[in-house]
């Protein structure tokens, strides 16, 4: 190394202070999440959860010292693009973290990937984005959204339901729901109900679900949809198993109480999945917030980890986008959710579990892993996306 | 599709439109005798719904908390109406429109900021939880039955108060002409504060007793505030009897049209298809009722005579 | 000062000032304050075509949004299908506009006072749902365009200074075109039958085809401010035409003041800025927007408009 130390002449000299420049620049960090409204509940969560890894991180991300900022996308594709323009021009981030909802990471994909800055889902999952409109700036901490119906789907097929009724939300993501779960399940899907978006009342369909005596019911239903079914299912009387995704999880256990015990899940992660890192997560979470994460505060944490060990990786110098690509493709960091690396459309490639509702110690509800459906389990779509590996 | 099932969907139609009636008839006293267009009023129904829940959490039980949330709602109806509507009786629609969709916003944020963004829960009373058979062999919940009854008897009190007690005469008298009852000596103000609290405190009830079959969340009265005014025209603005009636007919429509429509429709086209339109149509179906109904009568069923 | 310079002081200022927004986005980050721009001017745009039915016409419609969902989805079906000429984007835009007006129109405008804007509403809902229905354009999920729209087979729209002017200009031009019409005999029937439908039946007018064309001509104007919309968010949704755009339309009016035009961008502008400060302010500012509101309505008669003066008798 004296040879080199030699040859260090005057602009090696000047490149150094340069880079020592550089590195007291800060890791700016935009993050969009719906924080208002009836689904505040989950941004919520995923702010929490990224807010507790940076402070784990002593505030820094990749030595860095970290700048957040944080914005709401109120739900509003349009208001959504309006802000992450913001972000992106006003704040200059280097990466956007966001958001919750599919039908808002469809509006901003574009402005974000187009500025050349890197896009973190810390959850929605579009297909759309897996294929062949991927993105060298797009990854997800989540998974792609068929994949957890799937999981229902191979379950009912396994357990030999013979007759599966289907419920889900009249939109997009409940008709890939459906398609997500019939995937793998071969049996007769008895009815392919669709009740309107934020529908409250599920009586009729519950009286549809105890007439027609299917073996299972499949649903998908977000958020306080999800409330309602669950606390109207068990007030009908109703014992068949419901095998779900996104309808019984830690943001609305709370709400839905003992009425959602027993209940099936499908899912990337639970509280109770035993590693060192999750234990210590959510005994944090805990503390900090008196209530149970969800899958939305560990992708949440898992984003800020990622981006910390791509910021590590290239010694805070974010101008360079392919180095900053490359380290962002190894995800060298310590995932919570265990064994983690990317497929090459930028999701991840992870184990599936089946999930139930169960009782913690404490007496707060969870969802706790009962079996493994699926390992190391890349989408099907990467087939369709050009990037290389 | 059996006839039994079609019943018991009509059942879940009349108990879904009862909770409607609940809302509209505060709703069309306030614009009928006030000419007031109140905004509002969905979240009166959310706020019953929250003192329920908070009752019952305090006090462990769902009777207590409906008791307490009553009057609470009540007095909350008239704090609102002393601080801020009363000053804008004599304003311009425009003008109430906007300042009570201020009031929405605020208050969807305050129960936000009170209670969490979180929905809440609350149990379902254990007398009335489980439920009990009916015709050919299907049950139906003992809660549900407990709303259409607790519905109904409200419909008859309002009835008789409207129909046979001095404060109803005014109350009709003032829908059809509020400056003529003034006139006449009638303290006109004080039967607005009377008639606003107590469409407030129907809201309220609505909302308290829907608090144990539906999540307690910020935001949820603004799509019942919608249906409550499509009830309210559909039968014709100030008609307690037009609410009522207008308010079966969107909770059957709604109810029995999402479960007939597809049904009819794979009799016509492929099933395919018949799904697609299905679901497209199904939504629709309530707007649709509303159109046509305004279509062939302006000022909806019974329209009070001015 | 006089009332009439008085009348002019609000709209000139409103306009110099946005006409000066590109000169003091140099200064910032450009991109970001000509979106949030643009925006508003679109947003002004479809406003103060409402205020044309509101104030003019006494028509509250509650369902105005869909003339902007019938402009963005024009853009984003075209293109999905590769036809991204601006003109014809435009024509569809400006043709879907006026047949769903026409459609509507002659069935809402049988009604009138609350159940017209009970009418409206449905008609906009019924409209809000199909578009959820589509599942070819993305269904609920709306659908993400490729680019903006061309002209004559140019990208002139790329830049955001170019979409900027060309929304600006479109809302002087139709703030210049609405205020001849009102001004002129079609706008004092329109007014005249605001005020006493039967005088003006009486004098021998048919206000029905008075009150149809200004609602096809607020249609269209609406429906040029979806085709501006969708190229600037780059993006259709029926999120662009739900119920709560409908009402934001009108609280922007009504804001701005009733029955000026001007008043509108105003409004609009106000109710923009308000959130966009607001928010960057508190994650809870929607407890501080509701009460200015209120606030506005019960101290600040006749909107911004009123304020500033000028304000229509």
């Amino acid at each position: 190394m004296t040879t080199g130390k030699r040859t260090l002449g005057l602009a090696g000299a000047l490149a150094l202070v340069a880079g020592a420049a550089v590195a007291q620049e800060k890791v700016k960090v935009g993050i969009i999440l719906t924080l208002s409204g009836p689904s505040a509940v989950l941004g919520q969560q995923a702010r929490n959860g990224f807010e507790m890894a940076v402070k784990d991180l002593g505030g820094k991300l990749g030595g860095r010292e970290a700048e957040i900022v944080i914005v709401d996308d109120e739900l509003k594709p349009d208001v959504a693009v309006t802000k992450v323009k913001g972000l992106l021009e006003r704040d200059k981030v280097d990466f956007v973290v966001g958001p919750i909802f599919s039908n808002v990471l469809g509006a901003i994909v574009k402005p974000v990937t187009d500025s050349g800055t890197f896009l973190i889902s810390p959850n929605a999952g579009s297909s759309a984005l897996a294929g062949k409109n991927c993105s060298p700036f797009y990854f997800s901490t989540s998974y792609q959204n068929d994949q957890v119906h799937q999981i229902s789907g191979k379950v009912a097929q396994d357990r030999g339901y013979k007759r599966v009724y289907l419920l889900a939300p009249n939109y997009q993501a409940g008709k890939d729901a459906m398609a997500g779960f019939k995937r793998d399940y071969k049996g007769e899907v008895v009815e392919e109900s669709y009740v309107p978006l934020n529908n409250l009342d599920f009586q009729s369909e519950l009286a549809k679900i105890a007439s027609l005596k299917p073996d299972a019911l499949f649903t998908f239903m977000p958020g306080g949809m999800g409330v309602n079914l669950v606390k109207q299912f068990k007030q009908a009387g109703l014992t068949i198993p419901v095998l779900s995704s996104f309808t019984v999880d830690e943001a609305t256990l709370p709400a839905q109480g003992e009425a959602a015990l027993g209940m099936w899940n499908g899912s990337n992660w639970a509280p109770n999945l035993d590693n060192p890192q999750n234990r210590k997560f959510v005994d944090a979470y805990l503390a900090a917030h008196n209530a149970v994460p969800a899958t939305y505060a560990f992708q949440a944490y898992d984003a800020a980890m990622l981006i910390d060990s791509a910021a590590k990786a290239v010694g805070g110098n974010m101008a360079n986008k392919d180095a900053v690509r490359a380290a962002l493709r190894k995800a060298e960091f310590t995932s919570l959710r265990g064994a983690f690396k990317f497929s090459a459309n930028g999701y991840p490639v992870q184990d599936f579990y089946l999930t139930q509702v169960g009782k913690r110690a404490d007496g707060k509800l969870e969802t706790q892993i009962k079996e493994k459906i699926f390992s190391n389990y890349a989408d099907p779509y990467v087939k369709d996306c050009g990037l290389a590996k | 599709m059996s006839l039994t099932l079609l019943a018991l969907q009509a059942l879940n139609g009349l108990q879904f439109g009862l909770i409607l009636f609940l809302i509209a008839a505060g709703l069309t006293l306030i614009f009928g005798v006030m000419d007031f267009i109140n905004l509002a009023h969905g979240v009166q129904y959310m706020v019953g719904a929250y003192l329920a829940a908070w009752f019952t959490a305090a006090t462990g039980s769902f009777g207590l908390g409906l008791l307490l949330a009553m009057p609470t709602a009540l007095a909350f109806g008239l704090l609102l109406e002393v601080l801020i509507f009363r000053h804008l009786y004599e304003r311009s629609h425009l003008d109430q429109v906007l300042a009570t969709f201020g009031i929405i916003i605020f208050l969807n944020e305050g129960v936000r900021l009170l209670w969490g963004s979180a929905p809440l829960s609350v149990p379902l009373p254990e007398s009335l939880s489980g439920s009990i058979p009916l015709f050919g062999g299907i049950s139906y919940p003992v809660y549900r039955l407990a709303i259409i009854a607790a519905g109904l008897g409200v419909a008859a009190l309002l009835y008789g108060l409207v129909n046979h007690t001095r404060i109803g005469m005014l109350v009709r008298a003032g829908a059809s002409n509020a400056a003529m009852v003034s006139a006449l000596g009638i303290n006109i103000r004080l039967l607005f504060t009377v008639v606003f609290g107590f469409g407030a405190m129907l809201a309220g009830f609505a909302g308290a007793m829907v608090a144990p079959i539906l999540s307690v969340e910020p935001g949820m009265g603004d799509n019942v505030l919608i249906l409550a005014f499509v009830v309210i025209v559909i039968g014709g603005i100030g008609s307690i009897r037009g609410a009522f009636l207008a308010a079966l007919l969107v909770g059957l429509v709604d109810t029995l049209g999402r479960f007939i429509a597809p049904t009819l429709l794979r009799a016509l086209l492929d099933p395919a298809a018949a799904s697609q339109t299905g679901r497209a149509l199904a939504p629709m179906l309530i707007y649709i009722l509303m159109a046509a109904i305004l279509f062939a009568r302006p000022s909806g069923l019974f329209p009070v005579r001015r | 000062m006089s009332a009439r310079l008085r009348g002019t002081l609000l709209p000139v200022s409103l306009f110099l000032a946005l006409a000066l927004v590109p000169v003091f986005a140099k200064l910032g980050p450009e991109s970001f304050i000509l979106a949030i721009a643009t925006r508003l001017v679109i947003l002004a745009l479809a406003a103060m075509s409402l205020d044309l039915l509101i104030g003019y016409g006494g028509l509250v419609s509650f369902g105005h949004a869909a003339f902007l969902g019938i402009g963005a989805y024009a853009v984003g079906i075209l293109s999905s299908h590769g036809i991204d000429d601006a003109l014809l984007q435009l024509a569809a835009a400006l043709a879907g506009a006026a047949l769903f007006g026409l459609l509507t129109g002659l069935i809402a405008l049988r009604t009138e006072g609350v159940y017209f804007i009970m009418i409206t509403l449905a008609f906009g809902q019924m409209l809000f749902f199909l578009a959820t229905s589509l599942a070819a354009y993305g269904g609920d999920d709306g659908m993400t365009l490729s680019s903006r729209s061309q002209i004559l087979g140019h990208d002139l729209l790329r830049s955001d200074a170019a979409l900027y002017g060309l929304s600006l200009g479109a809302l002087l031009l139709c703030y210049l075109l609405c205020r001849r019409l009102t001004a002129s005999r079609f706008g004092r029937v329109l007014s005249g039958t605001r005020e006493n439908r039967t005088r003006m039946e009486a004098i021998g007018f048919q206000p029905f085809r008075f009150q149809l064309v200004a609602y096809v001509m607020a249609g269209l104007i609406a429906g040029l401010a979806g085709f501006l919309f969708a190229n600037q968010t780059g993006f259709v949704s029926p999120a662009t035409m739900s119920w709560q755009r409908s009402g934001d339309l009108i609280f922007m009016v009504v804001l701005g003041g009733v029955g000026t035009l001007h008043g509108a961008v105003a409004g609009a502008a106000a109710f923009l800025l308000l959130e966009e400060v607001l928010s960057h302010w508190t994650e809870h500012w929607r407890i501080l927007f509701g009460p200015l509101l209120v606030l506005a309505v019960l101290f600040a008669r006749g909107g911004i408009a009123g304020l500033v003066g000028g304000r229509r008798g």
